[in-house]
């Protein structure tokens, strides 16, 4: 399968030969499994009791550790963070800031590869049709180190790492993700003519690795060309791996030209954890509290947690009914055009389970 | 004989103060298109007088220029130019042509105003954005060094008085254009002191400009906003990098750097260009699409007031481009760039 999580979405139902919907388990998998659960703020909340109801209706054997009201900085609430592998996000967001990104987060649980999948779903007016992106991001390091200071009054520097270990390990972890995802081409995003050093490692790094999947088609690409040809011709695009700050202006990018952040699902992995949300870290905030926001993204996520948890029959299950809820049954949220609250989403993506 | 011409040239032309205007015609298709943009000002009667120059293969200074000193000096004297795409010979010892400009000429704001142009279809109709792109420092200061084997650092740098020269110049156009927005991107989530330093004094700038509103975006956002709606942006400002990233996604949702105007603004001088590459597979063969160059040239003429012509060129491009008869190959069309520009004169 090309990609299973689209695939999914209008998947041979009717044919229950082959399909993942029969998945020989272990003896035991079946068995209750601990998911973190961090509403976080802002359309946070909204999106993970979604998730939970949509989870529930399907009797999936996962129990949810809801950590509400979360605080990064208390020493003790960190620290549950670490105890299941699994954590499905809302939204976080740092308290009293006005602009966050929580990469403490991200580096604290060592979630070094963020990936969003962006595809044209059917029934949402796109201005892009066909297009199937995976966008990997580092995301721990680079223009995020978070490293500044006052030169002199006036004068402010911020430095941009890069190392040779985060770059080979993100090349690592995209041709792998290309390779058993079936995915044909990884197209290395840069600005190494300008930035000679810091983006060259990480082009070297990406060449190192590319020798091993000599079946995958590598190519580079420098930044500012790669988002006119995302807005201009998305579809020669199929796994896209980039540093830090690219990373975060291309995943916006894509969401743009397919179905908008509202479906645009993410996660950031690690080595010891997993972590579930939507594809853009936007906050929300404008939406909050009024229950329009579109659940589907950290919907299609969780489907991405399940088949993590080895529990694809669930996947396909959700996405085919938030498929079918969108263009069969024509009930859209606000930002996919419609006028569906929140809930009223929901229920009928529940209704559409087991079809 | 001489006297008569010297007498007919005061008498025929007294109110015509051609003014001297330097054009570096470039690599590739930069000589046909030049030409091209030259014909069409001749017979729009613009009063310029091209200077030729030229950019060298070789370097000529120490820091691996491939301009003379005596262009440089002449550009500021004379204040215009006009420029057209050019190759920088791959290898050590040679400076990039923009960076020589930039930093010689301080260039220190890049405008490219994206406008949709009726005639080219793209999956984004309605586009009317301008990037204002600080383009002296942050992340292209070419600070980087090798910290221990393995971790590389890159230096970005925002200075206050860069800040301040953006960000007036970006309010003024905005006002001298009559626009209404002016958003400031930015990531000062992630580096609180760089970006939260250029947002301090955009906001500080924006009092003086009551009339224009401002706001902040991030980056990723901006990015978001551009590619899922952007009708609603006007004009943005921002930092190098950004700037580089977002005013290339601008010319995408327009159809591309072949139709793409742009400008590079400094206290002294103004260097506008065409920011396409030098098709050396079609250079020679009067099949190259002149309208970047020339729309660059529409926005100089404006900078040096001579608003009349540069309407009639603007008026009698956009024509042709909409009537979508005379189009050249990257457009869809069977056209040479004679017959283009041809059809523009005939619309003068």
């Amino acid at each position: 399968m090309k990609n299973c999580v689209r695939q999914a979405f209008r998947s041979n139902s009717t044919l229950r030969g082959a399909w993942s919907q029969n998945y020989l388990q272990r003896p035991g998998e079946g068995q209750l499994k601990n998911v973190t659960v961090l509403p976080g703020d802002g359309i946070g909340p909204e999106i993970t009791r979604s998730v939970m109801q949509v989870f529930d209706a399907l009797h999936v054997p996962i129990k949810f550790d809801v950590l509400d009201n979360f605080n990064f900085d208390n020493d003790e609430q960190r620290s549950l963070l670490k105890k299941n592998e699994c954590i499905l996000l809302g939204v976080m967001t740092e308290k009293n800031q006005k602009y966050t990104d929580n990469y403490r987060f991200y580096k604290y649980l060592d979630l070094y590869a963020n990936i969003t999948f962006a595809f044209s779903v059917e029934g949402i007016k796109q201005r892009h049709n066909n297009t199937d992106i995976v966008v990997i991001r580092e995301n721990t390091e680079g223009e995020y180190s978070g490293v500044e200071h006052e030169v002199y009054p006036g004068v402010v520097e911020s430095i941009k790492v890069t190392t040779k270990q985060a770059s080979l390990r993100i090349a690592e972890y995209a041709f792998e993700f290309a390779h058993l995802s079936g995915r044909k081409k990884v197209t290395a995003v840069h600005k190494a003519n300008i930035m000679k050093l810091v983006d060259g490692l990480f082009l070297s790094a990406h060449r190192e690795v590319a020798q091993k999947y000599p079946f995958i088609k590598y190519e580079e690409m420098i930044i500012d060309n790669c988002c006119m040809q995302l807005v201009k011709n998305p579809t020669q695009f199929d796994v896209m791996v980039m540093p830090n700050l690219y990373g975060s202006i291309v995943q916006n990018v894509v969401a743009g030209i397919t179905g908008g952040v509202g479906m645009a699902a993410g996660a950031s992995i690690g080595r010891d954890h997993a972590l579930f949300s939507q594809g853009c870290r936007h906050t929300g905030r404008d939406i909050a509290g009024k229950n329009i926001v579109n659940p589907s993204a950290l919907l299609v996520s969780s489907s991405l947690l399940l088949r993590h948890l080895g529990l694809p029959n669930f996947a396909d299950q959700i996405c085919s009914a938030v498929q079918e809820t969108i263009q069969d049954r024509k009930l859209k949220t606000k930002d996919i055009g419609g006028k569906a609250s929140t809930e009223q989403f929901t229920k009928e993506v529940i209704k559409c389970l087991g079809k | 004989m001489n006297i008569i011409r010297k007498a007919s040239s005061t008498i025929l032309r007294p109110q015509f103060n051609f003014q001297k205007v330097i054009l570096f015609p470039g690599d590739g298709i930069g000589p046909e298109i030049s030409k091209a943009v030259i014909d069409i000002f001749d017979a729009a009667k613009v009063p310029i007088d091209w200077e030729f120059h030229e950019i060298h293969k070789k370097r000529v200074t120490e820091q691996g220029d491939l301009i003379t000193e005596e262009t440089l000096k002449q550009v500021k004297a004379l204040k215009y130019a006009l420029k057209g795409p050019f190759e920088t010979p791959i290898g050590k010892g040679y400076r990039s042509i923009n960076v020589t400009l930039r930093k010689r000429l301080q260039l220190f704001a890049n405008v490219r105003p994206c406008k949709s142009i009726k005639g080219v279809k793209t999956p984004y109709p309605g586009v009317d954005v301008v990037t204002i792109r600080e383009n002296t420092e942050g992340e292209y200061s070419g600070l980087e060094h090798e910290v221990v084997p393995g971790v590389v650092e890159n230096l970005k740098i925002v200075s206050y008085n860069a800040c301040q020269n953006i960000a007036q110049y970006a309010f003024e156009y905005a006002r001298a254009n009559n626009r209404k927005q002016v958003v400031a991107c930015h990531k000062a989530g992630v580096m609180k002191q760089g970006d939260g330093l250029f947002l301090k004094v955009c906001d500080d700038v924006a009092k003086n400009y009551p009339e224009i509103q401002f706001n902040e975006e991030q980056i990723d956002t901006m990015a978001f906003k551009l590619a899922n709606d952007p009708t609603k942006i006007d004009v943005m400002v921002m930092p190098n990098l950004y700037g580089d990233i977002v005013s290339d996604l601008c010319a995408g949702l327009i159809g591309g750097l072949g139709l793409t105007a742009s400008g590079n603004i400094g206290k002294d001088c103004e260097v506008y260009e065409a920011v396409h590459g030098t098709a050396p597979d079609i250079a020679g063969k009067n099949l190259a699409n002149p309208t970047a160059l020339l729309l660059s040239g529409i926005m100089m003429l404006k900078a040096m007031k001579l608003n009349d012509q540069a309407q009639r060129i603007e008026n009698a491009t956009y024509s042709v481009l909409e009537e979508a008869k005379y189009l050249t190959g990257d457009l869809g069309g069977k056209s040479t760039t004679t017959d283009y520009t041809k059809a523009i004169i005939d619309k003068l």
